[in-house]
């Protein structure tokens, strides 16, 4: 019984330990996939092996290991290298058309369908 | 009408998707994050390239009105350029020059200072790169102004060469 207990608290100890390892390194691979390579630029450095993405792996790992959130260290390479170093920019003054253009465009559109054969004809 | 109306409004998609691709391919699209820099620099604790004791950049940013903070290592070569210039600016007093050694083995540094002379005032090590990009560099050679205050004035990417030496001139005497 004794033994039964010991080996199943081993078991969930083994579990969580894996478990938050796990999560880690899938923080660190998101984080990794949103960020851009600089020297080989197209390239997230996740997928990249230049010298600058395997550096900026490290970086990253340090900053979890450290305990800083996600959103903190998007915040600090974009202070470092500019907003284009992240995959998934931000909503600002400069891209907001880019943001806007496409609901503007579906609304627009829909508009359109619906006042040519839609609802409001067969009414 | 209604046709006419139909063929003009193509006729402007075509030109108008035309100029956007002419211009778009004309474009430089290599980013370069020169203007958007940090404004301070971290301090960062490194080893000294020759004692191996840790120092910060608190530690030897001291007595001197400017620094230049060189990003440097043995394999790469346009750091061969710009070497004979980073020994020209030894001569200045103004500055001090800190040598950031990247990702290099020690033995083919000291080769490499042996051969073209040491410029620098001291030499940090930084074996895995993580320095250069807390401090906002991305790659050899680079190079980092600072002024008294520990404020970065000017970031070089690449090699200093002739221009931008004389840059670097007229900035020290600009600010004296």
């Amino acid at each position: 019984m004794k033994i039964k207990l010991i080996l199943s608290i081993i078991f969930l100890f083994f579990t969580f330990f894996n478990s938050s390892i796990s999560d880690e390194l899938e923080l660190e691979n998101k984080i990794n996939k949103n960020l851009r390579c600089l020297i080989c630029q197209g390239q997230s450095i996740y997928d990249s092996q230049s010298d600058f993405a395997e550096s900026m792996k490290l970086v990253v790992k340090q900053k979890i290991d450290a305990g800083m959130s996600e959103e903190e260290i998007y915040s600090f390479f974009k202070m470092q290298y500019g907003e284009w170093i992240l995959y998934d920019p931000q909503f600002n003054t400069k891209n907001f058309a880019l943001w806007l253009l496409p609901i503007v465009i579906f609304l627009v559109g829909g508009i359109i369908i619906i006042a040519k054969f839609g609802v409001l004809k067969k009414r | 009408m209604k046709n006419k109306y139909y063929k003009f409004s193509i006729v402007v998609f075509f030109i108008f998707t035309f100029l956007i691709f002419y211009y778009g391919l004309k474009q430089k699209n290599f980013y370069t994050p020169e203007n958007i820099s940090i404004k301070t620099l971290p301090n960062l604790f490194l080893k000294d390239f020759y004692t191996n004791n840790e120092t910060s950049f608190n530690d030897i940013l001291i007595d001197s009105n400017y620094y230049l903070i060189n990003i440097w290592a043995s394999w790469c070569l346009p750091c061969r350029e710009e070497h004979p210039y980073l020994l020209k600016l030894k001569k200045n007093s103004s500055i001090k020059i800190i040598g950031i050694n990247y990702k290099d083995k020690k033995d083919n540094a000291l080769k490499f200072l042996d051969k073209f002379e040491n410029p620098y005032f001291t030499i940090l090590n930084d074996r895995n790169g993580t320095a250069s990009i807390e401090i906002g560099a991305y790659g050899v050679p680079e190079s980092l102004i600072l002024n008294k205050e520990k404020k970065i004035i000017k970031k070089i990417i690449g090699p200093i060469d002739n221009k931008k030496f004389n840059e670097i001139k007229k900035l020290l005497k600009n600010e004296n």
